[in-house]
This record gives C-alpha cells, structure tokens and sequence, in this order.
C-alpha cells in the first residue's frame, strides 16, 4: 500500500506533484498529495464524489494555486509561473471535458481550429483546414459533422469533437475529466476506445479524473486512488485490485463484488 | 419529555436581529461587488493593453452594442424629445415664454436625459444578452476551456465588450441627441407653431459645445459601469441556468442603479 510517500511509477516523470495542500475556506481538499505520472503513460486518479479529483486536476494546468506544495510539469516547477509564462506552459496540455465544454456559438470547425487560429497564427486556412480534417479524422467522424453545431450532436459524438480540440495542437498531455460520467454503457465503451486509441496513435501522457471503475481498469497503465486528500493507492491496475486499503476495497467491491 | 426537548431546541433569534443581520449581510455583498467589479476595470484595462489585439472581437462587439442598438435608441430618442417639448410648451404657455422650451429640451437632452437613457437601453438590450452568454458559458466550462487552451478569457471575452460599452454609448448619446431634438422640433414647431427661428436661435444661443462633452463624457462612464458590471455578474455565475438567470436579474438591477449614482456624482463633478 503506498500512502503519503511520493508513488512512482518506471520511465521519465512527466508530471510530478509533491506534497500539495489545498484549502478553500475551512475545507481541506488536499492535504498532501505525491504523485509522479510517468512520460507517454495513462494514469487514471479514481475516487469518490468530493474526493479532490478536480481540484488536483486543476493544480496540474495551472488553474489553481497550491497552498503549498510543487506541481513539476515536464522538469519544470510552474506554481511560482506568473501569467504569461503559464499560459506558454498549458500549450503542453490538451483537456477533455465532462460536457466536452465546446463554445456553442461555433461550428465543429471552428471549434477544432480555435487553438490554431489563435496559436498557430503562420498556418495558412489550408492548412488549418487540412489539420483539423485529419484530427476530425481520427476520432472517426465524417466531414458532413464540420458544419455543425455543438447543439445538434450526440453526447458521444461532442466528446469526441473535444478531444479533436484537445489534440489539435498536438500536446505532450491530455487531461479528461470525468468522460464517461452520465452515458449509457455502449458510449462509454467507445469513449473508453477513444481515450486508447489516442494514446496508441499520438503517444501522449494521459490523465484521467474518474469515478468509473470500469472505464479506468479499461484505460489505465496506473491507477492513483484519492481518499479524503491523499492518494492511498498507486499502481497498476491489478495491484491496486489486490489493495487492502479498507476506502479502496470498499470502493471496488461496489463494482466487482457484484461481477 | 416533550417539553425537555423544546427547552433544548436553539431559540430563533429575535426578528430584529435577524432583519439587522440580513441588512449587514446584503452591505457586505454590495461592497464586495464594487471591489469586485472595480478588480475586473483593473484586469481589462490591464489585458486591453497586451497583444494579440483581436481586433475581429472588438468590431463584432462595436456592431451588437452599437449598430444593433441604433434602432431602440433613435426611437427612445424621438418620443423622449417629443413627449419633453409638448410638456414643457404647457408650462412655458403659462407666462408666455415658449421661446424657452427648444433651449430647455436641448439641455436636458444633452447634459442628462441622452446619456442616462442610451445607457439605459445597452444595459437592456445589450447588457442582458452579455451577462447571459458569460454566465452560460461559465456555466458550460467554456470559459474554463478557454483557459486550458491557453487564451485568457478576460482578454478573449471581455475587453472586446467592455470596450465597445466604452466607446458606443458615447456615440448612441450623439444620436439621442439628435433625434429628440428631431422630436422635439416637430411638437414644438409643426404641431406646436412655434417659430421655426425661435426655436433653433433660442436653443443655439443657450446650448453650449460644453453641454454635448459633458453628455458625452458621462455615455462613455456610464457605457464602461454597465458593462463592467454585467460582465462581472455573467463571468461569475454559478448554478446552472437558475444562477445564471439570478446573475442575470442582479446585473440588470445593478447596472441600471450605477447609472443613476454616477450621475449625480459625474454631474456634480464637472460642475
């Protein structure tokens, strides 16, 4: 069982968190978290509802400040960032979200080609053209979708669209928070598909917030368990499953008890 | 054992403590908001000053606020001037001085009335349908993805609108003014049969440039406050579309009452 000491994992660190504290208010979200998530791996960090999932998730882009703590990103340390130096290093990050978080006021192009347009100012409307066709592409979805709108796609199908979007400038790291929480059983396995395929075809590190049993023994290289703060568990799928950590064990057998 | 158990139960305060309490509760909201709102002038100033510029935003902006309001301006404009010239030519019967009422109606309109009014009808108009975008796509994550991607949302989202506030309503005053002069042309002139030189002489003789800059330097105050406060309201919502429809009514609220204390304030000042 690994508890607060910093779990490791084979292979060069992509990211590493070392001992970060979050507190809103009186609330202690995080009070010591050690992980280190190795390079062109996909690590799933798995807990129950108000574990702290998002908020370290949050920690890993910049987005939250720790109270204390380093959250080391590709060698470098980016909690002293200041703003425009956090914004260059979040070019390394390509994020998913639960509700894909596509803007509705714009086409599946458009939305696929923002990161471009916006950091990719050199490419010719060709060439964004052409790369978003070929992201579009692998996540298998046909060029009639382009012209559409947020709105008028299925759930699976907008996850997919962010995930084009995630990866349209080819990061080192994609994030996914929660993507199968809330779809029936077929979408999750085809969003499940997506996040390996992925990984498979553009070698990125992937980290997944996950409160899917299921989905994360399907997706993950690592398993980081978080309970109450802390990451009581870290390891591959099959050590975490032979855990004897009292919160682990009482979370899978809600999933393999009954299977 | 009953009566143990409602000797035990905390006692509700007392109901003027409680009304003390809520008054102290909403003051520190309304404080709160002011700083928070004047943090946010801080920020957009601050990121209208850095590159990339996104000048496509800003136009786009510039057309909602400003061209898509042409229309319920002018027309505001028209019958504010109209309904003002017809009252005041009443008054002015009363001792002979209609001579009065184009100069009354030209000072009004530009010190007060045109500013106060434009400003009134972005903040319906424009100001609601920002708020709620903001607060929807608050609410969506799309302004949390918009981070991710690396693009500031302050800088993407609000500079472009805060701008626009800045600088239209300014130019949405210009036209009040000239269609309630309109307005009040016709009431006074071709219904009223005032004289058409007496009318125009009288109001150019008593109507100073100074009164249209003090008009329009309270269009671009108030063109700033009520989109400062309804993209502070819209990028701050939480809650689902019931937070966002809340964010929404206080942004309406807030932003009709800025208009009203700046411009005592603004007025006493440039005095």
């Amino acid at each position: 069982m690994v508890t607060d000491s910093a779990p490791a994992a084979p292979g060069r660190p992509m990211i590493q968190i070392i001992d970060l504290h979050k507190t809103f208010g009186e609330h202690k979200v995080l009070t010591g978290i050690n992980l280190t998530i190795p390079e062109g791996s996909t690590c799933v960090i798995l807990g129950g509802s108000g574990s702290g999932k998002t908020v370290l998730m949050k920690h890993m882009i910049g987005l939250l400040k720790p109270d204390h703590g380093q959250v080391i990103v590709d060698g470098e340390d980016i909690v002293p960032l200041g703003d425009a130096a956090l914004e260059k290093m979040r070019r390394k990050f390509g994020m998913v979200f639960q509700a894909a978080a596509l803007f509705d006021s714009m086409t599946v192009f458009e939305n696929v080609a923002f990161p471009l347009r916006e950091h990719r100012k050199e490419m010719s409307e060709e060439q964004v053209r052409q790369l978003v066709r070929a992201k579009l592409d692998l996540m298998g979805l046909p060029a009639s979708v382009e012209g559409r709108y947020p709105a008028d796609l299925s759930g699976g199908m907008r996850k997919r669209v962010g995930l084009a979007r995630a990866v349209v400038l080819e990061p080192k790291i994609v994030l996914y928070d929660e993507p199968t929480t809330g779809l029936d059983p077929i979408t999750t396995a085809y969003v499940d598909e997506m996040i390996l395929a992925a990984q498979a075809k553009l070698k990125v590190t992937s980290v997944v917030i996950s409160h899917d049993i299921s989905s994360a023994f399907n997706v993950a290289d690592y398993i980081a368990f978080l309970s109450k703060g802390v990451i009581v568990e870290f390891g591959p799928p099959e050590q975490l499953r032979e855990s004897q950590h009292p919160v682990v064990r009482n979370f899978l057998e809600t999933w393999f008890g009954k299977n | 054992m009953a009566t143990e158990n409602a000797d035990k139960a905390p006692k509700e305060p007392h109901y003027l403590l409680q009304s003390i309490e809520n008054f102290g509760k909403g003051a520190m909201r309304v404080i709160s908001d002011i700083g928070g709102v004047t943090w946010l002038g801080f920020q957009v100033a601050r990121w209208s000053a850095r590159r990339p510029y996104r000048l496509h935003n800003l136009f786009a902006q510039l057309d909602f606020v400003g061209v898509g309001s042409v229309f319920i301006v002018a027309l505001t404009g028209v019958f504010t001037g109209m309904v003002f010239a017809h009252q005041s030519s009443r008054a002015f019967e009363l001792f002979d001085a209609e001579s009065m009422v184009g100069p009354t109606v030209a000072l009004t309109l530009t010190r007060e009335l045109a500013p106060v009014f434009s400003a009134l009808m972005v903040t319906m108009r424009a100001g609601s349908a920002m708020c709620t975008e903001l607060g929807t796509m608050r609410v969506t994550e799309q302004v949390d993805a918009l981070e991710t991607m690396a693009v500031n949302p302050i800088q993407y989202l609000l500079v472009p609108r805060v701008l626009s506030g800045l600088i239209m309503v300014p130019v949405l005053t210009m036209l009040f003014n000239t269609t309630g002069m309109a307005g009040s042309y016709f009431v006074s002139v071709i219904a009223k049969g005032i004289s058409a030189g007496t009318f125009l002489s009288r109001t150019q003789q008593w109507v100073d440039p100074i009164d249209l800059y003090e008009g329009l330097i309270k269009g671009a105050i108030f063109g700033l406050s009520v989109t400062l406060v309804c993209c502070y309201k819209g990028y701050n919502a939480s809650g689902g579309a019931k937070g966002v429809g809340q964010a929404t009514t206080q942004a309406m609220v807030a932003s009709a009452l800025s208009i009203f204390i700046l411009d005592f304030f603004v007025g006493v000042m440039l005095h």
